[in-house]
């Protein structure tokens, strides 16, 4: 079978290489979670309540343990001795009253789908079956789902410790200068906005299996996950108080995850601590549904926004109290999303002197909402995005000329926003992002050609989104315990071997979930070492004997883990250099290094290839004094800075003023994320992100009842995309390198859902205008739009 | 228990299952044919795309007993003598995946949508083609390329 995946072997940065891990795909040989089979393993089904509240009276186990096949059934009790999951990230400057899931829930639920109890059985089917054996009598409480009536008076107590089910009040910015802004603006322009929640859907769906040994104590836990170094960290440190030493994590193949599977959730505790109970092998796939109930939520904010702007369209004051829903306990890092991902956005790639966000993280009766693809930026890039249009319809201006008029210009970088904690932002050119797209839509015809299609009744419209984002997640000192309330720091590491023949392995703490970082990275390291890309291995996943690393999220795997790759190869070149020279009986530094090859400057031909000098270091036989044997470096990144990518999109949009259809027409991208590794796959991030954002803005929405039931509990009833969504993406990009790393490169894989979903609302918006229409939350359903256009008639 | 005997990627089986496995179930679990995905429960997302006798069919909505007597090809029977398919070679080389978790189900349906005029197949008629299988990562464009790119490029011998 041909495996070639470039025509040239030895890749440079920023070519289109066809990816190293697609042959295993392609053919059906990649094994994700559910494709692990252990030697005698047992399944595992869990019983998940059916109630948003309630009390736990008792749980009957007898029928279902007698059922045949079954292994044993296990409640709450069972896992007492296990300390509850950590919340790994408090919102910082706030109090923040913290509850969080157990591996089974013991007395109480707080959300339909909590898992209660679990059954463990010779095959799945049995496991199943006897599922429903089990009697649970349950004591329904009152329930609240609605964010704004969870805070209100009178409304049920989910915790304790939360009064009026606030999680924690947060605030960034200056009140006192924005509202003595807002009262001196020419004019102030008042918005409620709804981010509505989203089932971030990862076809492959979260499962774990384990092991246990009982000489040792050692457990080996296998888990869909963003990051096995923080499930291992969290699982030992935190919920079962062993040594890290103790849990071994692997992840496999990982079908997408969407930022959901960056938690630690209580089914892989769970699957460890059933491991040991029953001394078998254990394994857990959830369902569709499953995944739908119990894995996070993204998204789900009320805003009430504010902004004042003069005449002409400076914007000088951004006011913004928001209420983040976060379900019924609290996921890993959920405080985080709506504070520091969120709230310290809102300055967008404007100049906006004024600017004061309060942020109020809610209990309610639902499930956890957590990091979802793009993790509070899509949030903020849409109040931004979506004020500035309405300043713009407030003032008849130009959206495109308030843009301008409040953009950050290129020679006010690194730019200082003043709510960002202490970072600026890094490089920026947002006009030339803005110039190119406007270009490729054609926007100098579009207007006239809008004032026609108006003239005969057609609802046509164009929508900007000229966004900017934060990602490269981050300076530890920044983000650590003492800066912005995630406990601990988000360096990253990599580990490079040159083998005695010359094979590169790598390693490093990031973990691809259909990003390609094994691609990404062999190509930093072919083009560094000069070996060919057949010669590069990227190993990932497993905790066993890989240096530490923070996982992948926040767009960081490029901008944090390449760039640790990228400097762990400088020092294997350096020493690569000196032994080169040993071998040549040259100076230092009379020897190049470049292309595979070190050779003597003006002398080309006198050379050892990288190979020899591997095989030097690794046989050692002669080598310059004082020096260690084998090529092997492990280097921990530290960023200085986080990394800012922009851009500009564009939506254009038909409205059937019969139907409320929306038609999407166009869709243009262009997009700067630095320096391109690989454009082939900058292009599949970015297509692949717009479609999930303009999901957002179209089509998709999770659904609770008032009773905390999801309708929208399978794929038939939660519409996500399928290839007829919407027409081809018309992609372009400008280069500004950022300054934080050697790489120049930002971060590529959440633009498409940051800057998407307000492009095509404001699009919506455009084309509705000539009915006075405003603002319509989403999703913009026929169905919601045509409501909008009846009441806006009558 | 129910015997059944059916061929799949050119192996004869022989097997014994219960009246309800499904067929997605029998080829993950009992033949260890794990390349075929399971992702929604509902037969909507099509990662469990398989040809039947020759048609590409959702194996969650068939159950393995319907199944006695028919030929099975699944993505492992996909690459005759070592050779990758034609489409497997395109969603490599246009990028028509991602995680990969719903590229066999998807390359199955294509392989069908390709069918002997692929070459005539225009951007609406692929999409509309791929209806049945779900893709969250790719945003389905680089897919619609493989199939276009598939079609130029010459057919394998049918089996």
């Amino acid at each position: 079978m041909t495996t070639q995946v470039a025509e040239q072997t030895t890749s440079v940065i920023g070519t289109r290489m066809k990816r190293v891990e697609d042959p295993g795909m392609i053919t059906g040989a990649a094994k994700y979670i559910d494709d692990l089979k252990l030697a005698g393993m047992a399944y595992v089904a869990i019983f998940r309540s059916p109630y948003a509240h309630a009390r736990i009276r008792s749980i009957d186990t007898t029928k279902a343990a007698a059922h045949p096949g079954v292994v044993g059934v296990y409640t709450g009790k069972d896992f007492e001795h296990l300390n509850p999951l950590p919340c790994a990230w408090q919102a910082t400057g706030a109090e923040n009253f913290v509850a969080t899931p157990r591996a089974l829930e013991i007395d109480r639920v707080t959300f339909t789908g909590a898992g209660v109890a679990a059954v463990v059985a010779d095959t799945r089917a049995a496991a199943d079956d006897a599922l429903r054996l089990l009697e649970v009598d349950w004591e329904p409480l009152e329930v609240v789902v609605d964010v704004e009536q969870a805070v209100a008076e009178g409304a049920p107590q989910l915790h304790e410790a939360a009064e009026h089910n606030i999680v924690m009040d947060w605030h960034c910015g200056d009140d006192e200068a924005t509202q003595r802004a807002l009262a001196e603006a020419d004019v102030v322009v008042e918005q409620r906005l709804v981010n509505q929640r989203l089932l971030p859907t990862p076809m492959d769906v979260r499962g774990a299996a384990a092991t246990y040994d009982h000489a040792t104590g050692q457990y080996t836990v296998w888990m869909t996950s963003q990051c096995p170094h923080i499930m291992r960290l969290l699982m030992t440190a935190f919920v079962f108080g062993i040594p890290e030493t103790k849990i071994r994590c692997i992840t496999p193949r990982v079908g997408g995850a969407f930022g959901t599977k960056i938690f630690l959730y209580p089914e892989y505790v769970l699957m460890a601590a059933l491991a040991e109970k029953t001394g078998r092998p254990v394994k857990w796939i959830e369902s569709r549904s499953e995944n739908y109930v119990a894995t996070t939520h993204g998204r789900d904010h009320v805003t009430y926004v504010k902004v004042g702007a003069n005449r002409d369209g400076t914007i000088t004051a951004l006011d913004a109290k928001t209420y983040a829903n976060l379900g019924g306990i609290l996921s890993t890092i959920a405080p985080g999303i709506p504070t520091t991902l969120y709230g310290r956005m809102l300055s967008g790639s404007y100049r906006i002197p004024n600017i004061h966000c309060q942020v109020l993280g809610v209990y309610t009766n639902t499930g956890m909402v957590d990091a979802y693809r793009g993790a509070g930026r899509p949030e903020a890039t849409y109040v931004v995005e979506r004020v500035v249009d309405l300043v713009a319809r407030e003032l008849e201006l130009d959206p495109v000329e308030v843009r301008r008029k409040n953009f950050i210009p290129p020679d006010a970088f690194p730019y200082d926003p003043g709510i960002l904690a202490g970072l600026s932002y890094d490089t920026g050119d947002y006009e030339k992002a803005l110039a190119r797209a406007l270009e490729l839509v054609g926007y100098d015809d579009f207007r006239a050609e809008q004032a026609k299609a108006r003239s005969e009744g057609r609802l046509l419209g164009i929508g900007f989104s000229t966004y900017v984002e934060i990602c490269g997640a981050a300076p530890s000192a920044w983000i650590g315990t003492a800066g912005q309330g995630w406990g601990a720091s988000m360096w990253e590491s990599a580990n490079v071997r040159v083998h005695l023949t010359g094979k590169v392995v790598v390693t490093t703490g990031t973990q691809s979930h259909g990003q390609g970082h094994e691609t990404t990275v062999t190509q930093v390291v072919a083009s560094e070492l000069g070996v060919p890309v057949e010669d590069v291995t990227v190993e990932l996943g497993d905790t066993l004997g890989t240096p530490f690393g923070y996982g992948t999220y926040a767009s960081r795997s490029a901008a944090v883990g390449a760039v640790a790759v990228y400097h762990s190869l400088q020092r294997i070149k350096a020493k690569a250099r000196r032994i080169a020279a040993h071998m040549l009986e040259v100076d230092v530094d009379d020897i190049e290094l470049e292309g595979g090859r070190a050779y003597v400057k003006g002398s080309p031909a006198t050379e050892k290839t990288i190979q020899e000098i591997a095989a030097a270091a690794a046989l050692a036989y002669d080598l310059p004094p004082g020096e260690e044997p084998f090529l092997d470096d492990t280097y921990y990144y530290d960023p200085p800075n986080c990394t800012f990518p922009f851009g500009t999109h564009v939506a254009v949009v038909e409205v059937d003023p019969d139907t409320g259809e929306v038609e999407l027409q166009r869709y243009v991208a262009v997009d700067d994320v630095g320096k391109v590794i690989n454009p082939m796959i900058v292009d599949g991030q970015v297509q692949g992100g717009i479609v999930q954002g303009v999901a957002q803005a179209l089509s998709e929405g999770a659904v609770y009842d008032e009773d905390g039931q999801l309708l929208t509990s399978t794929l038939m009833e939660y519409p996500m995309p399928k290839a007829d969504f919407m027409p081809r993406i018309e992609i372009d990009r400008t280069e500004t390198p950022t300054d934080v790393n050697p790489l120049g490169v930002k971060g590529a894989g959440e633009t498409g859902t940051i800057a998407s979903t307000p492009a095509v609302v404001n699009a919506v918006m455009d084309a509705l205008a000539p009915l006075g229409i405003r603002h319509v939350d989403m999703p913009l359903t026929p169905e919601r739009v045509w409501q909008a256009m009846q009441q806006s008639r009558s | 228990m129910i015997p059944i005997a059916l061929t799949v990627n050119g192996v004869r089986h022989e097997r014994e299952v219960e009246p309800r496995t499904l067929l997605v179930d029998f080829l993950r679990d009992d033949l260890d044919l794990t390349g075929t995905k399971i992702a929604c429960d509902t037969s909507v997302c099509g990662a469990c795309t398989i040809h039947l006798d020759g048609k590409a069919v959702k194996s969650c909505t068939v159950l393995a007993v319907q199944a006695d007597g028919a030929e099975v090809t699944t993505i492992e029977g996909l690459a005759a003598d070592g050779e990758l398919h034609r489409l497997q070679e395109a969603f490599w080389e246009r990028h028509g995946l991602q995680c990969g978790f719903c590229t066999p189900g998807m390359i199955m349906t294509g392989v069908e949508l390709l069918g002997s005029n692929g070459d005539r197949l225009t951007d609406p008629e692929i999409r509309r083609g791929l209806e049945g299988n779900l893709c969250r990562c790719t945003g389905y464009q680089h897919i619609v390329d493989a199939i276009h790119e598939a079609a130029t490029r010459p057919a394998e011998v049918t089996r």
